[in-house]
């Protein structure tokens, strides 16, 4: 009911967000002087073209993003940063790294990247024990790097398509595809963190308790590792750039 | 004997300009790379990761009715760092489209602050930001309209702060076109007065806005034999190799030290094609002057390549407008809607004419009189032609400290080129 109820408010914002789009047209329209004639260049072939057949709805969700940014994400993100010490915001960030490497062995294993799934394997052992439940990053500093694999990248390891580009609220560029890829490898980190919090022997309201902060928490460090800011790059072609960078990023990472 | 000793002296003049010259070692001799590449972080002078700094706006003209396509750009935005102390507040100008927030405003913020002054950084006037918020005409380019509108703003800032810091003297800075405009900043400031800039120092300035546009305009096609519709498949190809360097390296940020580690593992014994570096920058130079040209079209309902009267909402699509800019180059602004702006007040206007005003040939004399205003440049710097290069040496003479190369902008970063910096404002 709670989650519902969330969803609806979510909803309404987006909607709200969305309300200023339609000015009112006052005087006629005169066509401009500079246009590209039509089919000059084959859509395929222009350099900042993307399959977006719902651009005009993740616009919407893209401008909620920022209203969302502005008011609510960056300022608990600030207050975050202004309470911990450096170093437990290192602390929580390598801790949900280690969390995740769920993602990097499921999903390297899933592609049959042997030396990826033994450096996953290995990371997660060093952190979990010698770094103390993840919270240091001992195998860095080992010099095995962090891998990057998840289910969207597996997916396109096995030729899917990126399919139509999508902005998903509060969590910004995506696809089709890696939307579906996030919630496999989200329903896999639950499945895990529900078996860790079991092994805890707490009752279930401090479990339910303990999983939101954790959510929550999550969340939080994300943000704050993130250091991109909506409508700062200065180009009114903001969304067409970024959804550019989104799709070649993916392409680099699935070739990878 | 006479003749004997003045040989001397000038072989040891001589001598000590060569010495001077071979001591030089930023690590990028060519200017394309340079330009492209910047300064690693190895050849930077140390700097704190993070500093404490305020994000702060106000509006200038609180009646203005902001078209809802640019709903975001309600105020005018800035930052400012300051000491505990009382110190010098130092304006840092921003280069063509740049915002206070870019890379290169953030590294002159840290060093500038970690010098001991106070810094308030500001958005060049062909930014959004500016454009929407902050310029009278809402057409950039008009280099003393384009003062006249920094100054405002610096004032009001100024209004803003005065209160939270103390401040000794004012000195002002800015680089690439930023540099230019502080010039004419400081010209203005001669007679209104506000800050009465103890030092100005202009890094990397364009000597005329028209002709470095003009060059930089071009640079986009030197690798685009057939023109700008093999730019997708010279794009996807560039692209192909940074796949390919990313493979190699296990990440990709762009950033000086990415692209140093790539010239240095993948160009030691052939050097990148030039061709390729120059469409490189033409295409950065390209999107700050898109952006800048939707925007002032926008703004002032010129219907060049936005439909006359189109009232855009926050979600339209951009895209066709977007392909449309992408044609128009910096030339075309400056004919299509710059010029006509200042033709329709001033009908005896010329071309020729407007090409001056906006050239620091319209404040030769005051720069020659201006002991306050010091140059850092390069020979090399891409955006120069030679005569312009002749001119910045025999207006600022002595305050001249011309490198040997660095691009445009390249080295500004470079540990000597900010020791010659903190100097010429300290001494």
């Amino acid at each position: 009911m709670k989650r519902a109820i969330n969803l609806t408010l979510l909803i309404f914002l987006i909607f709200m967000a969305g309300c200023a789009t339609a000015p009112v047209q006052k005087e006629p329209v005169i066509p401009a002087k500079i246009t590209v004639p039509e089919n000059e260049v084959p859509e395929k072939q222009q350099a900042f073209y993307a399959y977006d057949p719902w651009e005009p709805m993740n616009r919407r969700i893209y401008n909620f993003n920022a209203v969302f940014d502005e008011y609510v994400f960056l300022p608990v993100v600030r207050a975050y940063e202004f309470i911990l010490p450096k170093f437990a915001q290192t602390g929580v960030s390598n801790f949900f790294n280690n969390l995740w490497e769920i993602s990097n062995l499921t999903n390297s294993l899933l592609q049959g990247k042997i030396v990826k799934v033994f450096n996953t394997f290995g990371r997660i052992a060093c952190n979990t024990t010698v770094g103390l439940g993840g919270l240091i990053d001992v195998a860095t500093y080992e010099g095995v790097k962090r891998e990057n694999e998840d289910f969207g990248q597996t997916l396109g390891f096995y030729g899917l398509g990126p399919g139509p580009y999508l902005v998903l609220p509060i969590l910004g560029p995506s696809d089709l595809r890696d939307t579906g890829g996030l919630v496999v490898d989200s329903v896999v980190y639950n499945i895990m963190l529900d078996a860790l919090i079991n092994q805890l022997d707490m009752d279930d309201t401090d479990e339910d308790i303990l999983k939101y902060s954790l959510t929550g928490l999550y969340a939080i460090d994300k943000r704050h590792k993130e250091s991109f800011r909506y409508f700062m790059t200065g180009s009114p072609f903001e969304y067409t750039m970024v959804r550019k960078v989104y799709l070649v990023q993916r392409k680099f990472l699935i070739e990878n | 004997m006479k003749r004997f000793s003045l040989l001397v002296f000038f072989i040891f003049i001589l001598g000590g300009a060569w010495y001077q010259a071979d001591a030089y070692d930023y690590p990028l001799k060519d200017p394309y790379v340079a330009t492209v590449i910047g300064t690693p972080t190895e050849f930077q002078p140390k700097l704190p990761e993070k500093i404490d700094y305020k994000l702060l706006s106000f509006k200038v003209f609180p009646e203005r009715d902001i078209p809802s396509v640019f709903w975001y750009q309600r105020e005018f935005r800035y930052s400012l760092t300051y000491q505990k102390v009382e110190a010098p507040l130092i304006f840092v100008i921003a280069g063509t489209g740049s915002s206070f927030y870019s890379s290169s405003m953030i590294f002159f913020q840290k060093i500038f602050y970690q010098a001991g002054f106070h810094v308030i950084c500001l958005s060049s006037p062909t930014s959004m930001n500016f454009i929407t918020t902050a310029s009278v005409t809402c057409l950039p380019g008009n280099s003393i309209a384009d003062a006249v509108d920094l100054y405002r703003v610096m004032t009001m800032a100024w209004q803003q702060v005065k209160d939270r810091i103390k401040v000794s003297e004012f000195y002002l800075t800015g680089y690439s076109l930023g540099a230019s405009e502080a010039a004419f900043v400081a010209y203005v400031d001669e007679q209104k007065r506000v800050f009465n800039f103890k030092k100005v120092l202009m890094i990397n300035p364009a000597v005329s806005l028209y002709s470095s546009a003009k060059i930089l305009d071009d640079m986009i096609l030197r690798a685009l034999p057939g023109g700008l519709k093999d730019f997708n498949a010279w794009l996807n190809r560039v692209l192909g190799r940074f796949g390919e360097f990313y493979k190699e390296m296990g990440y990709i940020d762009l950033s000086h030290d990415w692209l140093y580690d790539v010239y240095k593992t993948n160009f030691k014994t052939q050097s990148p094609k030039q061709e390729n570096l120059a469409t490189m920058i033409g295409f950065a130079f390209r999107i700050s002057s898109d952006n800048m040209i939707f925007t002032s079209d926008v703004m002032t309902n010129a219907g060049l390549i936005v439909p006359k009267n189109l009232a855009l909402g926050s979600a339209d699509s951009l895209y066709e407008y977007f392909r449309a800019t992408s044609t128009t180059t910096f030339v075309d602004y400056f004919e299509e809607l710059l010029f006509p702006y200042y033709k329709a007040k001033h009908p005896e206007l010329t071309q020729e004419k407007a090409i001056q005003i906006v050239s620091l040939h319209q404040v030769e004399d005051y720069l020659r009189r201006s002991p306050k205003i010091g140059l850092m440049g390069n020979e090399d710097d891409l955006i120069l032609t030679s005569e312009d290069l002749v001119f910045l040496k025999d207006v600022f003479g002595s305050r001249a400290k011309i490198y040997p190369y660095g691009g445009h902008c390249g080295n500004m970063s470079y540990t000597e080129n900010v020791a010659y910096m903190l100097n010429f404002f300290k001494n």
